[in-house]
């Protein structure tokens, strides 16, 4: 591994700089040697694989399981039935937390000393936000394709047509990328996994103040109106869409998601530099 | 046990609270959490309470019972650092070099988690009023919460310490943390058990003893003195003290022969 590492060292006595100094060659290099270290570790480690998958199987199976009797509450209408409707809030929010869980490797590699090292040795610097944005949607691909096979093993109905499949796993990569964008700017300003707690809570937050349970039409009070300028309202609902066939808000969804990204590279990509101040 | 071991009980009990008293990040997860799951949950499945056979028209209360597990998670959390800390910078194996009696160690340990665990069951009644949930069985049963929410504690307070006097490590009982969730999310948290339709959910419900836990705690908000749901919460609680004791008592004789 080291060898590998070493291998991004910049031959010439200037060092490597934030933005602009390597080529794009240099850039996808740094990030292909980072996605392949932290995924290697991953599926080595059982204590950061274990939990990422153990999370959403648990959340689906509480939420399409427990809850299943509330498929047949008044005014619940959902062609694909309540699995369906949950499996989604599973894939989104396992898609954000795989995006999360690589902020805390990151963080991990800067408390370790392993990534400022890192910082040293890279051609170009953008590479390691960009190779742990690789790492973030490999590790999600792990977990959606085991989340989705133990739902379609449990009987969960699809509805939707194969374009419409696509574009739903199409959004769980995007919300991927907004998970991990928020987690890294925050890895980067704190270097820190104590910053843990930063990175989910937020996150978490936003999820569940979405209509996780019920559809938009059933949530009364303050939830409802939380809900209805809540991003996760769209991403939820333009899901269900898309596994039902019945579209739902899925253009806003895709538009808040693209937008979220581009918002959160810029807040990795300063987060970035600061860090690069502070090595 | 005579009036220098009261003592010794007294004197660890008293750090053991003010520890935790003390450090704002530890004492915030206590009512923030429950505040915020409760908020989020009795919002988000408030249409639950249309289901024909759902036994209350507020969901706040019944939802509100969840909030004392998680108040015994954290006293796991809490009290296994705690003492993985005192492991980790000595302080542990100092007090064990002392004349102290091993059972004052984990005994002031879990008397300070015993009256934690009565202060935020206070907390949680007190906030379950402000959420606009009804106390059925009226001030007594607040006491019967407060004994049984103080039980809980001190159950879950002392699988914390077996954690960590097996590991001696703050991380190993953190990450205990998300195991203890899955117990809460597979029982009767949301939906009562009668309204499980799926039958494999139905099952591990009706084997996992939080459900039992949690419907000892509803009982007294939901229908007033409901004696088997009362004496199943009180006999998972003292059972499951009893076990997590056993589970102590095992890992501090390995760890004082280590010492």
């Amino acid at each position: 591994m080291s060898a590998r590492v070493n291998s991004l060292a910049v031959p010439s006595p200037t060092p490597a700089s934030g933005s602009g100094s390597g080529s794009g060659g240099g850039l996808w290099r740094v990030a292909g040697t980072i996605a392949w270290r932290s995924l290697h570790t991953y599926v080595r480690r059982p204590d950061l694989f274990v939990p990422s998958l153990v999370f959403p199987l648990v959340f689906l199976a509480s939420f399409a399981g427990g809850l299943k009797a509330l498929g047949s509450v008044p005014g619940f209408h959902f062609p694909a039935g309540y699995t369906a409707f949950q499996f989604v809030f599973v894939l989104c929010q396992s898609s954000m937390f795989a995006g999360l869980f690589t902020g805390f490797s990151l963080a991990f590699d800067f408390e370790s000393g392993f990534a400022r090292r890192l910082m040293l040795a890279a051609e170009d610097r953008r590479g390691i936000a960009l190779g742990y944005a690789l790492v973030a949607l490999s590790r999600a691909v792990i977990t959606l394709t085991l989340v989705t096979a133990v739902a379609l093993a449990t009987g969960m109905r699809i509805t939707g047509s194969g374009v419409d499949i696509f574009g739903l796993y199409g959004l769980a990569a995007l919300l991927v990328l907004v998970g991990y964008g928020w987690a890294a700017g925050v890895a980067f300003r704190f270097r820190s996994i104590q910053a843990g707690p930063l990175m989910q809570t937020p996150v978490f937050l936003i999820i569940f103040l979405a209509p996780v349970y019920v559809p938009m039409s059933l949530l009364k009070g303050w939830i409802h109106g939380v809900a209805s300028v809540n991003p996760a309202t769209a991403f939820l609902e333009a899901g269900r869409g898309l596994i039902s066939g019945v579209h739902d808000h899925t253009a806003l969804a895709f538009i808040c998601a693209v937008a979220l990204i581009l918002l959160f590279s810029v807040w990795m990509l300063t987060g970035l530099h600061n860090a690069e101040r502070s090595a | 046990m005579n009036e220098g071991h009261l003592t010794q009980i007294a004197v660890l009990a008293r750090r053991s609270l003010l520890k935790t008293l003390r450090q704002p990040f530890q004492l915030f997860p206590i009512a923030f959490f429950p505040l915020i799951l409760l908020a989020v949950n009795a919002s988000g499945l408030k249409a639950a309470t249309r289901l024909p056979g759902f036994p209350t028209h507020s969901y706040v209360s019944f939802a509100i019972a969840v909030a004392f597990i998680q108040g015994g998670m954290f006293a796991l959390i809490n009290t296994g650092t705690n003492l993985a800390e005192d492991i980790e910078s000595g302080f542990f194996n100092r007090l064990a070099l002392t004349p102290l009696r091993r059972v004052s160690l984990i005994a002031g340990l879990l008397v300070g988690v015993g009256v934690l665990g009565v202060l935020q069951s206070a907390v949680y009644i007190l906030m379950s009023f402000l959420a606009g949930a009804h106390l059925d069985a009226g001030f007594g049963g607040a006491l019967v919460i407060l004994v049984l929410g103080s039980i809980t504690a001190v159950a879950f307070g002392a699988l914390g310490c077996a954690a960590a006097l097996r590991t001696g490590s703050g991380e190993a009982v953190q990450g205990l943390f998300p195991l203890f969730f899955v117990f809460i999310f597979l029982s009767s948290s949301s939906l009562p058990r009668n309204l499980l339709r799926t039958s494999w959910f139905h099952t591990v419900a009706n084997w996992n003893p939080i459900s039992y836990l949690i419907e000892g705690f509803r009982s007294l908000f939901i229908s007033g003195w409901d004696g088997t749901a009362l004496w199943r919460g009180f006999a998972v609680a003292i059972g499951l003290t009893i076990v997590s004791l056993l589970a102590v008592a095992g890992a501090l004789r390995t760890r004082l022969q280590r010492t």
